[in-house]
């Protein structure tokens, strides 16, 4: 079986394709790429088909050594909360490649370049979720930097050179401290009975608690970093300004998952104890993060830095849910993680779309395109809808699953969370009346709805989010058992119903 | 329970006539709203139906219910799609789908020259299809689907007209504040499953009983929130007055006869957590009777004759509040009083339509007058409707409002004789506005605009108007005739032992007509016999004032919650940028020396960064070499 072998070669294979392309031909390039990440798509959909989702076990396991002096290996195998992961990467790189169909023009390199950028970082958003070895994982963790460092800075817009280069920074400066942790376990691991990076076997190392607890914030760190959590956040809405609107999906969507996936892949298995030593700061930290990128969000004047920080304001409620250590918090965490990637995706593209037609992402440069784009309009309020998590969309359940699934064990946690949603209505509602309603202001008279290509881009993600609104059990039953899992493994069982005596 | 494999088309129907109006685009704009129309009255013939075979059982075997699918399912937390119709449910279904349809009627011909018609009809059947559904849930989370759902709707109809800024601002501060509301059943909902471990209502009956009164008392509190925000009650009565920005049908539909009142039925609902939670049901009582005035007040001194109306609705609902939370003997009158309202506060909005439509929009009443002539049917529902909101024999508010005021006297002591105070005061204040609008409206001389020519409406309006009319003069009786709606929905409730009659039903409707006789004179001397000025006169008293500023509650909430909100969000940007970002800013021109260097980085941003991917490659290396040796 060698499954995720497939999936990360099916992109790099696009990519080389792609490489061997005539230059001029931009529209080829494009039609290859696209064609790739449908095959892509279609490979992970038959892939998950053949999941089991009762078997708490990796599944698609793989396994060769790759550096053998180093006791490395090349080691693949998915759960449920990875494949979902996956599954969502793969549909979002379609969607990206349609719905930017011409945002590689203009670039500082060729529009070849933009999707070879592209389609190996599909490659290693598979491998970075499928990786069960510490150092394969660590590998395509840093490298995923490089891609996305030249998608912001070749082709994105304003300071998009500074706003690469932050975005570097800050993520190799976490990336150091999750390597300083893993030489450590490396160490550890030889003096125990043999070195390996092997995911498993490092999980069973016995450390003293503080060795425990300081190679826990070297990963967690590099995590909280990723998925931005305050106070670590400020690369993100400079990254999310300067960047394409499909570099944003792809860098708030998927790479930023990786912050949270790890933090429930590698700091809790690794570091169990510590990870219950730190969830108390860490669930401060996550509550501030959904109060004040709600707070942040509301006071922006630029559509792009408006996402991205209700982006900051989500990822505390996917943190909060993780470290709630109940079921349904921990469910909720990982089907948070799907559906962000979508509702983001969604308010990204539409907000592309919007931004290029008006050749300026200021808020207040829009007015009344209800009545001018009503296509367009109704598709930016829905993802809005999506984003403050109206019942009947997907978001909801996720949402509605963290608060609760946090309320049973850290109820005031939950309650300063739940003061998020009312939060959520302004950030959304703002500028949905700035710029769908009122009447048209100057600039916005002449602008075009939504074309064909758009369309079809764009409705497959209105089809998820309002599908799995309703009916979310495939996903649940698939995240269920893992969560569990990883639950159980931690000692921890829902606190049951108290009827009111506690 | 039994169950039935057809209680989803009440929903499906309508849900499918909003998809198909709204994906078919402009299309549909030919056939689009008699679509809609007829999928409500499908809707409206389903649950007739359904009453007929409810009626055909006993008691017991009334409530029926249907599993759909599974819909979230972790750990304990199990909750199915399912929908639930008895007793209390199929009074809500026959009111949303019958008065809706009516004014999906009304609209063809109100909305006609509407470009949006379409979209208007999409929404309302959005809306029918969310309302259903909430009434229909068979837990706390499926009724919040439909709860925050027809907030949707509200929402998209107050602001149809958004292209006018006004309307936009009134559209999302409903939303907000129905937002806040939400909340609460969220809270409601959190609190529910951590102490009971179910948010099911017919799981939640049963675990009631072995639950501390405090867990009940904190659900109860936040339920009360939840319909606050939703019913317009204080504290979160403020949106309603705006919502009036929404077309007129709307305004009859949702803020008046149907969504406005989900309120009602949550605490209605939600009755085997109120009775064993007294705190939380005495401040249910406390909320309605401070709405009751609060919009009886705001009622008095309103020019637009919508939001004369809306005040009125928002007292109104403060009756149906406080009934409900007099516990079980006041259930039933709640509900019967929101059945009533549903008929005669619908129609008087249809008829406000009516009016507008005949004197191009025109709200305020000033420049109304006379009307009585050139619109006799209005002029003739409007009057059955302002004669069953006063409660006059044998109207429908007569049994409904008198029997309200009748079980505040008793529900004994102190508090029963303030209830009661409170609700005879306000039949008193609620006739006297009543009376206001009819007068400004229909009788005197005509102040209108040169450009008026008042005209009676078509057909289709004035037959919906008529319809509600009839429900106006005979719904109280037919409710209330050998106790029908007490003994149909006593099944729900608690039995309730005798009470303590404080004061016979005779002398309570002797005292309430009074009252409406002095709201009624004192109306008119003040409007018949004295000219009616034009322009409303500014030289008035301070409570005239500030009840025109509708007591004062937007200047409120802008001072306590918006203005220093705002103020939060601005010091928060300068914060992270200044603070946060800078701090970082600080920390990586000190970790590369100077800020010369970070500017280099920059430059050659490539190569630096080639060197740099260099240089960590090269640490990694060394690390792992001097570790393994």
């Amino acid at each position: 079986m060698i499954w995720l072998t497939l999936l990360m070669a099916l992109p790099l294979a696009g990519s080389v394709a792609v490489a061997a392309l005539p230059k001029a031909n931009d529209k080829l390039v494009k039609q290859v790429a696209l064609a790739t990440t449908l095959l892509v798509m279609g490979a992970t959909i038959a892939m998950a088909v053949g999941f089991q989702r009762d078997n708490v076990e990796l599944q698609f396991v793989e396994k060769y050594s790759w550096i053998p002096s180093f006791g490395i290996n090349y080691a693949l195998g998915i759960d449920g909360l990875a494949l979902v992961l996956i599954l969502m990467s793969t549909i979002l790189a379609p969607v990206v490649v349609l719905a930017g169909w011409n945002e590689s023009h203009g670039g500082r390199w060729s529009v070849k370049t933009f999707y070879i950028l592209i389609l190996v970082l599909e490659t290693m958003m598979i491998g970075v979720f499928a990786a069960t070895d510490v150092f394969l994982f660590y590998v395509i963790f840093e490298a995923m930097l490089i891609p996305v460092y030249f998608l912001i800075g070749g082709y994105g817009t304003g300071e998009r050179s500074a706003a690469a280069v932050k975005f570097l920074i800050y993520s190799l400066f976490g990336g150091l401290l999750m390597l300083a942790s893993i030489i450590a376990l490396y160490v550890m691991s030889g003096a125990q009975g043999g070195h390996t990076f092997d995911l498993a076997a490092l999980s069973q190392l016995e450390m003293s608690s503080t060795t425990q607890n300081l190679l826990f914030l070297g990963f967690f760190i590099a995590f909280a970093i990723k998925a931005p959590l305050w106070p670590l956040h400020t690369w993100l809405p400079d990254a999310a300004e300067s960047a394409t609107p499909g570099t944003s999906v792809l860098l708030l969507g998927v790479l930023d998952k990786v912050g949270t996936f790890g933090m429930i892949r590698y700091c809790l298995t690794l570091f169990p104890d510590a990870s219950k030593t730190f969830t108390p700061v860490i669930l401060v930290l996550a509550v501030i993060s959904i109060v004040y990128g709600a707070f942040l969000a509301i006071g922006q004047r630029d559509l792009k830095r408006l996402i991205a920080f209700t982006s900051i304001s989500h990822f505390g409620f996917i943190t909060m849910g993780i470290f709630a250590m109940t079921s349904q918090g921990h469910s909720g965490a990982t089907l948070y993680m799907f559906n962000h990637g979508f509702s983001t995706a969604a308010l990204f593209l539409v907000g592309g779309w919007m931004i290029s037609r008006r050749g300026s992402s200021t808020i207040s440069d829009f007015g009344g395109l209800q009545r001018v784009t009503p296509v367009m309009a109704w598709m930016f309020f829905l993802a809005g809808m999506s984003s403050l998590a109206l019942p009947g969309l997907s978001s909801f359940v996720s949402e509605f699953l963290v608060l609760v699934g946090t309320f049973t064990r850290y109820p005031v946690h939950a309650i300063i969370a739940t003061f998020g949603i009312v939060l959520a209505a302004l950030y959304i509602l703002i500028p949905v009346q700035k710029a769908l309603h009122g009447p048209t202001t100057p600039g916005n008279e002449n602008l075009s709805d939504l074309n064909l290509r758009e369309k079809i881009a764009i409705a497959p993600v209105m089809a998820i989010i309002i599908f799995l609104g309703f009916y979310p059990s495939p996903l649940l039953k698939t995240i269920n058992p893992a969560a569990s899992h990883v639950i159980a493994q931690l000692g921890f069982s829902d606190p049951v119903p108290t009827n009111g005596s506690k | 329970m039994m169950t039935s494999s057809s209680l989803v088309y009440l929903i499906a129907l309508p849900l499918s006539g909003s998809a198909i109006l709204l994906l078919s685009g402009r299309r549909s704009d030919k056939w689009g709203h008699l679509l809609a129309t007829a999928l409500s009255a499908s809707s409206f013939f389903v649950g007739l139906y359904q009453l007929s075979l409810m009626l055909g059982r006993s008691n017991s075997q009334r409530p029926i219910s249907q599993k759909l699918f599974e819909w979230i399912s972790v750990g304990t937390f199990n909750i199915d799609a399912g929908l639930m119709l008895d007793q209390l449910s199929i009074c809500f279904v026959l009111l949303i789908t019958g008065v809706g349809t009516l004014i999906h009627i009304y609209s063809i011909s109100y909305m006609a020259h509407d470009p949006d018609r379409r979209r208007f009809f999409a929404f309302l059947n959005l809306f029918i299809a969310a309302m259903l559904l909430l009434v229909l849930g068979d837990s706390y989370l499926n009724l919040y689907v439909g709860w925050e759902g027809v907030g949707l709707a509200s929402y998209l109809l107050i602001g149809f007209w958004n292209q006018k800024p006004a309307y936009a601002t009134a559209s999302k501060k409903a939303f907000v504040m129905n937002r806040i509301g939400d909340m609460g059943l969220s809270f409601a909902i959190m609190i529910a499953f951590a102490t009971m471990g179910t948010v099911s209502f017919s799981g939640i009956k049963e675990a009631a009983d072995h639950t501390s009164t405090g867990a009940l008392t904190a659900v109860g509190i936040m339920l009360l929130v939840a319909a606050a925000g939703k019913s317009a009650q204080f504290p979160l009565q403020a949106w309603l007055g705006d919502a009036m920005a929404g077309p007129t049908p709307v305004s009859a539909l949702i803020h008046a006869a149907t969504m406005v009142t989900a309120g009602v039925y949550l605490i209605t609902r939600s009755n085997f957590i109120f009775d064993a939670a007294p705190t939380a049901q005495l401040l249910v009582v406390i909320v309605g009777a401070i709405t009751l005035m609060f919009g009886a007040l705001i009622g008095t001194a309103k020019d637009d004759i919508k939001k004369a109306l809306a005040a009125s609705t928002m007292s109104q609902i403060g009756y149906m509040i406080l009934a409900a939370g007099l516990g079980p003997v006041g259930y039933a009158f709640a509900i019967m009083h929101l059945l009533t309202h549903g008929f005669f506060k619908a129609g008087m909005f249809l008829g406000a339509g009516s009016v507008m439509h005949g004197m191009n929009d025109e709200v305020n009443m000033r420049k109304y007058g006379a009307l009585r002539k050139f619109m006799p049917i209005t002029f003739a529902t409007f009057g059955l409707g302002y004669l069953a909101i006063l409660g006059v024999p044998p109207f429908a508010g007569f049994y409904s409002k008198d029997m309200i005021i009748e079980t505040a006297f008793n529900s004994g002591g102190v508090k029963g004789i303030i209830l009661g105070c409170v609700t005879l005061l306000g039949a008193g204040i609620t006739a006297f506005y009543m009376t206001r609008v009819m007068i400004l409206t229909f009788t005197g001389t005509s102040r209108w605009d040169e450009e008026a020519h008042p005209h009676e409406s078509p057909w289709l309006m004035w037959l919906p108007m008529a319809i509600l009319a009839i429900g106006s003069v005979t719904s109280g009786y037919l409710l209330s005739h050998g106790d029908a709606l007490v003994n149909w929905l006593s099944p729900l409730f608690e039995s309730h032992g005798e009470h303590s009659e404080l004061l016979s039903p005779m002398v309570v409707s002797g005292l309430a007509l009074l009252m409406v006789a002095i709201g009624v004179a004192f109306a008119f001397i003040k409007y018949s016999l004295n000219e009616v000025d034009a322009v409303a006169p500014a030289d008035v008293s301070i409570f005239t004032t500030i009840a025109r500023q509708d007591l004062m509650q937007d200047r409120f909430n802008e001072a306590v919650f918006m203005r220093p909100g705002q103020a939060l969000t601005s010091v928060l940007v300068k914060t992270d940028e200044a603070v946060i970002d800078g701090a970082v800013r600080g920390v990586g021109r000190a970790a590369l020396g100077s800020g010369a260097s970070l500017r280099g980085i920059q430059n050659g941003f490539v190569r630096s960064y080639a060197a740099l991917i260099l240089i960590g490659a090269l640490a990694l290396v060394a690390a792992i070499w001097v570790v393994t040796q």
